[in-house]
């Protein structure tokens, strides 16, 4: 596990009492498989959430629910004020104002770096080519990798990739961040590089969602740490309250067996 | 570390080894001949028996070639030059060189015509095939061409051409001022293309009604099997008749609903436009201006065309047509909307299950029957309907095939950075799909290319027609085989080759994943 230890800066990080997602007794199945139940989330602007579980908890699914990768059947989803429902118009609205990162980062391996950031910034926004590339240039500039910008993805390591990604995002200006794993598929050496970049995004303030399994992470940046297991939300609480005086069984197992060696 | 460890396993790499050259029997052409050529006993022989085999060809067919009579006017006269001589007799391509090329019907005082349709192409072509390095611009080049072509080929007024790209422009503008207008005048237009549309179907249906009766009472009921036929019809009718007024109304009302987000009424007014503007004005304006101003070439009729030419205006007209509409149908399969997904699903399955030559048949006698006596389709064209609806079920599961292939993951991203349907089949899956699919597609275009051959079994004189009918039954040729089919090989040859070779370049240039 990669120990950030760099130093966070949090005097940007406040949380306003503003909401930015409101999820109510959101349930999910897939097929007969009740993979979400009840879920009751809300998050407000700028908190830094991070949603830990064992695997097939639904943690992914719960933040793919949001930007409508996946489609809930019950309860309601509300981003920014906008309703999440089947209205294609609501659900493009909502997908261009929260940013997600992926675990196989799912660059276009067509397009160059620098096409990659600028194309839904282009087509989605209808920014001018030449604004947009700017842009992108100033969100490459900031994961620090700039001069790859004319080059493809397959060019670039998975640590780079995954920090293109985030910077694809970031151009289209999205009030939320979702990370879905981000770091899962890197090697130890690179998954420095893409925490701090996520760290540089909170101490901005950014709303972000994380699904991690990076404990160093969580107990830096984030301000809510959420415990899910067989779809539900079982514990939440601050990092320093979650990790030292975990409160379910469930909750002190897993840590246990994530923290025990 | 235990005992009997005499010294320590710690060790430091201090220097960086330089990288040296392979050594020298590994490389060069010794290198290649022992690995491809000697590398065992089998092999040995295997080489062995292929050279041998090569020998006696080349041996064998040199002569043939270097014997060759370039200049006689019979078979026979070649065979008096020959004396016996084993020789090609290569002056039947001279001599009929223009049949080979244009067909025998094609007036000889304008072969200039699809000489230069020919070159043109290859100008117009440039644009599309070679995009990576030609200005987006130049495409208006590719895309006059088909007028200019058809021009060209057919003759007859320019501005017949001229007036159906103005008909196309025109429903362009129409579609965008229906998409751009505001709700109530919309909804007006709606109500009224609603009502033709509605009115128009139900009037059609009952046509067909009325038709399905007259063909079960003419089947008759003499037999097992013409009972059956005779019922089904009847079924078939009645089901209709039941069903016209309802199918009217509803899809005109569908296109009246669909005002509010202007999808279907903006395409079917398109639609009524350039019908109403093909099917009612394309004769008289089109002539009114030739009376005014007369650019004319002599008309040729479809029958006329012959030759090489003719395989290389279906091979190229079905090509291009066949990838944007294989390319659709591969989409609509994959649609979550079950009537699309079923329309295409049951194209596919059937004209893939249907041998190319029955639909040509279909395409030359059974097609007349279908449209009223002399407003009957031009033959070319249904050929050519027939060709591209074979060959984009095809080229449609190729392209299925390089959708399957996309990670679920390119969908995604595309979607989570609020790119909507159209883009992102567009920009992310469809140009990643097709480069999957490009030895597929290639693989049917080449098949394509050959199969035109086939219309000479409806009658067409295409290159192989021309050969089997008015060349070799002509007494001066008589059973000249080897040159005439060489030479048809020889021109598909190098067509195809040209393509497989073109889209083995273009992998290249598309390929990203290292430097």
């Amino acid at each position: 596990m990669a120990d950030a230890a760099t130093n966070v800066d949090t005097s940007q990080m406040k949380v306003s009492d503003e909401v930015a997602i409101s999820i109510q007794k959101m349930n999910k199945w897939f097929g007969n498989f009740h993979v979400l139940r009840d879920i009751d989330l809300t998050v407000f602007r700028g908190e830094r959430i991070v949603i830990c579980g064992p695997s097939g908890s639904g943690k992914s699914t719960l933040i793919r629910c949001i930007n409508a990768l996946e489609e809930h059947q019950a309860g309601t989803i509300e981003v920014d004020g906008t309703l999440l429902s089947s209205d294609l118009k609501n659900i493009d609205k909502i997908r261009s104002e929260v940013g997600m990162c992926f675990q196989h980062f799912n660059l276009f391996p067509h397009l160059t770096i620098l096409e990659n950031c600028t194309l839904a910034p282009i087509w989605v926004r209808k920014i001018p080519k030449k604004e947009a590339e700017e842009t992108a240039m100033h969100f490459l500039a900031k994961v620090k990798i700039p001069e790859q910008a004319d080059k493809y993805p397959g060019q670039l390591s998975g640590g780079q990739q995954q920090r293109v990604a985030i910077a694809r995002s970031l151009c289209m200006r999205p009030r939320i961040m979702l990370f879905d794993e981000p770091t899962s598929a890197l090697d130890p050496e690179m998954i420095k590089e893409v925490l701090d970049t996520m760290i540089e995004l909170a101490e901005e303030g950014m709303t972000m969602l994380c699904v991690t399994h990076e404990m160093g992470f969580a107990r830096q940046v984030a301000n809510r740490v959420i415990f899910m297991d067989a779809g539900q939300i079982v514990e939440q609480n601050e990092p320093e309250e979650f990790f030292s005086n975990p409160k379910s069984d469930r909750t002190k197992l897993f840590l246990s067996q994530i923290l025990g060696h | 570390m235990s005992d009997m460890h005499a010294h320590s396993v710690a060790f430091v790499q201090e220097t960086q080894i330089p990288p040296a050259p392979p050594p020298a029997r590994e490389t060069g052409v010794i290198k290649w001949m022992r690995e491809n050529l000697f590398s065992g006993w089998f092999n040995t022989i295997l080489t062995l028996v292929a050279l041998y085999i090569v020998i006696r060809l080349v041996v064998g067919v040199f002569p043939w070639f270097v014997n060759g009579v370039w200049d006689a006017d019979s078979i026979r006269e070649c065979r008096d030059i020959l004396q016996g001589q084993v020789g090609a007799c290569f002056a039947v391509l001279v001599d009929r060189w223009d049949h080979l090329l244009f067909g025998f019907q094609y007036p000889a005082d304008g072969y200039w015509r699809p000489v230069l349709a020919f070159i043109l192409l290859i100008g117009a072509a440039m644009p599309a095939l070679f995009y990576m390095y030609i200005p987006s611009r130049f495409l208006i080049a590719t895309a006059l061409y088909p007028f200019v072509a058809y021009w060209l080929l057919w003759g007859g007024s320019l501005w017949v051409p001229i007036f159906v790209l103005a008909a196309i422009i025109a429903t362009g503008l129409i579609f965008k001022l229906v998409e751009g207008m505001n709700v109530q005048a919309r909804t007006m237009i709606a109500a009224l293309v609603g009502i033709v549309a509605g009115l128009g179907l139900a009037y059609l249906l009952y046509l067909g009604a009325k038709e399905l009766w007259f063909i079960s009472e003419s089947v008759g009921s003499s037999g097992g099997f013409a009972t059956i036929a005779s019922l089904l019809f009847k079924a078939f009718s009645i089901f209709t008749f039941v069903f016209f007024v309802p199918m009217g109304i509803f899809v005109g009302y569908a296109i009246y609903q669909s005002a509010e987000d202007g999808g279907l009424v903006t395409v079917v007014t398109s639609l009524f436009a350039i019908y109403v503007m093909l099917a009612y004005l394309l004769g008289p304006v089109s002539g009114a201006i030739n009376s005014i101003i007369p650019i004319e070439l002599e008309p040729v009729p479809s029958r006329d065309m012959g030759g090489f030419m003719l395989c290389m205006m279906l091979g190229t007209v079905c090509v291009s047509l066949s990838i944007p509409l294989g390319i659709v149908l591969a989409l609509g399969r994959q649609s979550k909307m079950p009537l699309i997904k079923g329309v295409c699903v049951v194209f596919i399955e059937f004209v893939r299950g249907v041998p190319l030559i029955t639909l040509l048949f279909v395409a030359n006698v059974m097609l007349a029957y279908f449209f009223p006596p002399g407003s009957g389709l031009d033959l070319f064209l249904r050929v050519v309907i027939m060709i591209t609806m074979f060959s984009s079920a095809y080229i449609a599961e190729v392209i299925r095939g390089g959708l399957a292939a996309l990670p679920k993951g390119q969908y995604e991203a595309a979607d989570s950075l609020g790119l909507n349907y159209t883009q992102a089949t567009r920009l992310i899956i469809l140009p990643q799909a097709l480069k999957i699919s490009i030895p597929g597609i290639v693989n049917v275009a080449v098949g394509l290319f050959k199969d035109t051959t086939l219309v000479s079994v409806i009658s067409m004189f295409d290159i192989v027609g021309m050969i089997r009918g008015p060349i070799q039954q002509s007494t001066d040729w008589i059973s000249v085989y080897w040159e005439l089919y060489g030479f048809a090989a020889l021109c598909f040859f190098v067509i195809c080759y040209g393509i497989s070779q073109y889209s083995q370049w273009l992998e290249r240039q598309l390929q990203t994943d290292h430097r």
